[in-house]
């Protein structure tokens, strides 16, 4: 039980000699994106070459470090030595790797880089930097590069993500060696409720989920109303290409529990519920462990640090609907309700759950709470844009070299992101578009690219920033298709309940389905901006009213390719499979791969013979391309048969 | 009626967490249901509403609300499919044909042996290793289409066992 500052002392000094122990440790990434790389089958390689090593080394897991690209990772963590990490693990190299260690040596092969030093950043008691001490270095970890100055990390800033890499998710001894619940003790033992909303409001804390709402004002907000306040942490993370939410959850559960804690104390709230989604069932374990630990220590439950506070959290799994993201559908489906949005007349800060005064925050944001108390607002304001404070983390994926988790301080360009960070296009195509903001986002193009991030430099350019996830598009993304995606994606999702969302979406799906289909007018297109105008006005929350931003913001940008499906019937991005033909040419060597691997037998030819596509059979699945070792296969914007039919008088 | 004030007695309390926990337990009940029995059986659904004395109207509406929730069997191994944007981006509209293909079953339906449940999924947060599928609690990264076959027979075998 942790009931004063000397406890807490005593956890931390428990937990930081897990962190850097002094002995052999081999420490793997393992969140969901690293399980699915291998993680799994590199921890059990690890623990069958750590019984030989003895010496009481042990094998741990750590959460995401963000470099999602590189996973499976594996850190050694060898007393006197930098901490070393290696990507790309296979099991089978485990064992060389950790030979050599135990030898004093390095394998210089798939060794990314070092780190000699990390910020304890939520640590103002300390010293806030802790320094691996150094002995005896072998030449090649001397020589090997910083893990923090590698391209994909120099710029970033890693502040919501501060343990995410560094601890095991699943021990709270070693969150709060990294400073973890101080924050609270301080909050509860030093200040006012209303000084904590104060303290927030002066940091600038804006709402990490979409609309970006200062966190300290809606604090303020529900203090106003009596009554027995909720506070929620929104982890039902529902935009399709945003992860960090559930790599946050997975890779440093307690930093979102203290926040939600502290954020509490502040509203005098004494009930608190985390939404999470059913798609994320590692997030929801490790989540539950780590509640579970919170209340084994006493930090959830009654009279915590011996105050009369008390706070009682609990998880509440998402029934799977996209609408719930949405705060007043979320509230319907935790009151165990269909999750249908009300109209906010009545804002859910006045009443909320149950009809109570509640908060809503969604995880990103909680997470950063404990950061403002402990290194103090005026420290986090001083970090990111006029406008928006602090980091914000984004998701880089889609067509980029490096993805994964990017915390970077806000007022970074867009460029800056792509290029530097992410490493640009992979296989030397061209940027087309980056989309911001989910499916209430948008289509950025290549002229607004040196775009300063924030939360209003987005909304001008006909995005969001939404819950963060940037998913980049190269040459070979059609953008008719992209908005067709999101609109068909939000009509399975809309809850139905107002006329504008639910038959808006479905007339605007029929009709980008025709244009891709290269049946489309242009008259089509005015009709689509007319449509998307009357559900801005009239729909009754936000996934309605934002819901045509996808639609109008390629409109916009990428006009030209939808009169291209229109006028020309053709799909310059030759994504839009009725719009396309594939064609074998002269590379074709006869190696049948192709023809083997067609599932309805469409590639006719002898061995080492020219083969030839049946373009009656052929369903553009692009297998043949896919396989082919020799480019042979190529894919071309226009369907031969269209031609054809459009030549012919009717 | 305005705001109770004075609301936090302890008495009073009680009687919200135990109203709480009731209406919680709606959804939570029907998850339960759903995982041991892989769907929503009519005369469970029943018994949930009469339980909680809820109206089994209201049941219903939870039921076919959610997309956790299915009033058929679903097979053992529920395929889903991602669909996110970066998974979209990365071609996954075409492993969700090829898997349709190999099952040979349409999106949303299970396999004549109640082996497989295909169902396309928004976003399960792995944009990573995109484009991914997860089958039961497990993530495939970086699916290629002549790769399906592969990873459908390794749950086929694992059910031999």
């Amino acid at each position: 039980m942790i009931k004063s500052l000397a406890d807490l002392e005593k956890a931390a000094s428990e937990g930081a000699r897990n962190i850097h122990p002094p002995y052999l440790k081999v420490m793997v990434g393992a969140a969901t994106c690293g399980i699915a790389s291998g993680a799994n089958e590199v921890i059990a390689a690890a623990e069958e070459s750590i019984k030989l090593i003895g010496n009481g080394a042990v094998v741990t897991r750590t959460g995401c470090i963000g470099m999602c690209y590189e996973e499976p990772l594996l850190d050694i963590l060898k007393p006197g030595w930098p901490r070393l990490t290696y990507s790309h693990v296979k099991p089978e190299q485990v064992a060389g790797i950790l030979e050599a260690v135990k030898d004093g040596k390095v394998i210089k092969e798939g060794l990314l880089g070092k780190i000699e030093e990390i910020e304890d950043i939520t640590r103002n008691t300390r010293n806030t930097r802790y320094r691996f001490p150094l002995e005896k270095v072998p030449q090649e970890v001397a020589e090997a590069e910083h893990l923090f100055k590698l391209p994909f990390t120099d710029k970033q800033q890693h502040l919501a993500m501060r343990n995410c890499g560094i601890i095991d998710p699943e021990s709270i001894e070693e969150y709060i060696a990294r400073g973890g619940y101080f924050g609270l003790y301080e909050v509860l033992t030093e200040m006012e409720p209303d000084e904590v909303i104060d303290m927030v409001d002066k940091a600038g804390l804006r709402g990490r989920g979409g609309g970006g709402f200062g966190t300290g004002r809606k604090w303020r907000y529900c203090k106003q109303t009596e009554g027995y306040r909720y506070v929620i942490c929104n982890a039902d993370e529902g935009d399709p290409g945003a992860y960090m939410d559930r790599s946050l959850l997975e890779s440093d559960p307690h930093s979102v529990i203290e926040g939600m804690l502290i954020g509490a104390y502040a509203l005098e709230s004494q009930q608190g519920y985390v939404y999470v989604r059913a798609e994320y069932p590692l997030a929801m374990q490790r989540l539950q462990k780590a509640i579970d630990d919170a209340y084994a220590h006493g930090l959830l439950g009654e009279v915590i640090f011996g105050t009369e506070f008390s706070f009682n959290l609990r998880i509440v799994k998402g029934g799977g609907a996209f609408v719930c993201g949405e705060s007043t559908a979320l509230m319907a489906s935790i009151e165990g309700k269909p999750g249908e949005p009300r109209a906010k007349y009545v804002h859910t800060v006045e009443k909320g759950l149950w009809n109570q005064p509640t908060v809503l925050n969604n995880v990103e944001t909680w997470a950063n709470v404990p950061l403002i108390i402990n290194k103090g607002a005026d420290w986090f304001a001083s970090i990111g844009t006029e406008g928006s404070k602090g980091t914000k983390i984004f998701s880089l994926v889609g067509n980029v070299e490096r993805a994964g988790l990017v915390e970077v301080p806000m007022g970074i360009t867009l460029k800056e992101i792509i290029y530097d960070i992410g490493g640009g296009i992979p296989g030397g195509k061209r940027f087309k578009a980056i989309q911001t903001g989910g499916p209430s986002g948008g289509c950025i193009p290549e002229s607004l690219l040196d775009l300063e991030v924030d939360f209003d430099t987005l909304w001008e350019a006909g995005s969001m920033m939404g819950s963060g996830g940037m998913i980049v598009m190269d040459e070979e993304t059609c953008m008719v298709d992209v908005a067709k995606f999101f609109i068909e994606f939000l009509k399975d999702e809309s809850c139905g309940k107002c006329v504008s969302c639910r038959e808006g979406l479905s007339q605007m799906h029929e009709i980008l389905r025709r244009i891709t289909e290269g049946e489309g007018q242009e008259s089509d297109l005015d009709l689509l901006e007319e449509l998307g105008k009357v559900m801005q006005d009239s729909s009754l929350c936000a996934l309605g009213s934002s819901a045509p931003n996808p639609v109008l913001s390629t409109l916009r940008f990428f006009r030209d390719e939808y009169l291209a499906h229109i006028r020309e019937k053709r799909c310059p991005a030759a994504v839009c499979t009725a719009l396309i033909h594939y064609e074998i040419n002269e590379n074709c060597t006869g190696c049948t791969l192709c023809a083997k691997n067609c599932p309805v037998h469409a590639i006719a030819g002898k061995v080492k013979k020219l083969h030839v596509i049946d373009q009656d059979k052929c369903i553009k699945c692009g297998v043949c391309q896919d396989v082919c070792k020799f480019d042979a296969v190529t894919r071309n914007t226009r369907n031969t048969r269209n031609t054809h039919s459009s030549e012919k008088p009717s | 009626m305005g705001q109770p004030k004075g609301l936090v007695s302890e008495n009073a309390y009680t009687i919200l967490n135990e109203v709480e926990e009731k209406r919680v337990s709606l959804i939570a009940a029907l998850q339960k249901i759903q995982a041991r029995y892989r769907y929503l059986p009519e005369t469970a659904m029943r018994q949930v509403a009469a339980r909680l004395r809820v109206p089994v109207s209201q049941v219903y509406h939870v039921a076919t609300f959610y997309s956790a929730f299915s009033l058929k069997p679903k097979g053992r191994h529920i395929v889903n499919v991602c669909l996110g944007t970066a998974c979209h981006v990365k071609g996954a509209g075409l492993i969700l044909d090829r898997f349709k293909r190999e099952l040979k079953v349409d999106e949303g339906d299970t396999t004549e042996d109640g082996q497989f449940t295909l169902q396309a999924v928004r976003c399960i947060g792995c944009c990573s290793i995109a484009p991914a599928v997860m089958i039961d609690t497990e993530t495939h990264g970086y699916v290629r289409q002549d790769k399906v076959a592969d990873i459908i027979k390794r749950y086929r075998e694992s059910k031999e066992k």
